[in-house]
């Protein structure tokens, strides 16, 4: 699922809301997340799951092109972790389907 | 600072110009899309943020680490996120490894 067809089918669903309206709203939240993470704060959404940084410290790399050995700079990077809800709906639904496939090839 | 819910939704009726009930709902509803799709099966692209991708893994050979008791860990399906470029690139540059 790509943005668009986020949009497309959150619009759908809140029918006093034009697209436009909607994919504004899905930029700003979107934004507001990147920019938190940009302050160093974390996110914390209930029932979906949590962004935050994670720390990269420096170490010896390699230009792939020369061979050449170039000292890569500490970092911090974007890191999720998905929350309780989300975790237990795909595993519960991974599960139903391979239930539903053994069922049809038993069938 | 911890960004929550609470907080999306007052910009939204800041910025969006939706009463509250409707900030609240739109929230809800967005987390719901995604949580949806990666329910059924489908990876979410997010351009200019990144990416929430699923990822099977087999069953492996675990153990109780209080009993040392051998127990196979069952098969699994997991949520991965990539973050853009962009995104990855904007937290380098901005953020200086201090807590706001």
């Amino acid at each position: 699922m790509t943005k668009s067809e986020l949009v497309a089918d959150l619009t759908g669903k809140l029918p006093h809301l034009t697209t436009r309206d909607v994919d504004f709203a899905v930029n700003l939240m979107l934004d507001a997340i990147a920019e938190a993470l940009t302050r160093g704060d974390r996110v914390e959404i209930r029932g979906f799951g949590s962004f935050s940084l994670n720390y990269r410290p420096a170490r010896q790399g390699r230009n792939p092109k020369t061979g050449e050995q170039v000292e890569v700079p500490a970092k911090h990077v974007p890191h999720f972790k998905a929350g309780k809800e989300l975790r237990e709906r795909v595993q519960e639904a991974a599960e139903a389907a391979a239930r539903d496939q053994r069922l049809r090839q038993a069938a | 600072m911890t960004l929550t819910k609470a907080e999306l939704a007052d910009l939204l009726f800041e910025k969006v110009g939706l009463n509250k009930r409707e900030a609240k709902d739109m929230v809800e509803a967005f987390f719901e899309e995604i949580r949806n799709a990666l329910e059924r099966g489908e990876g979410v692209k997010l351009s200019g943020f990144g990416n929430f991708q699923l990822r099977d893994k087999p069953q492996r050979p675990g153990r109780n680490p209080k009993t040392g008791e051998e127990i196979p860990i069952t098969a699994r399906r997991v949520v991965t996120f990539h973050a853009s470029q962009k995104l990855k690139a904007e937290v380098e540059q901005s953020y200086d490894g201090k807590q706001s």
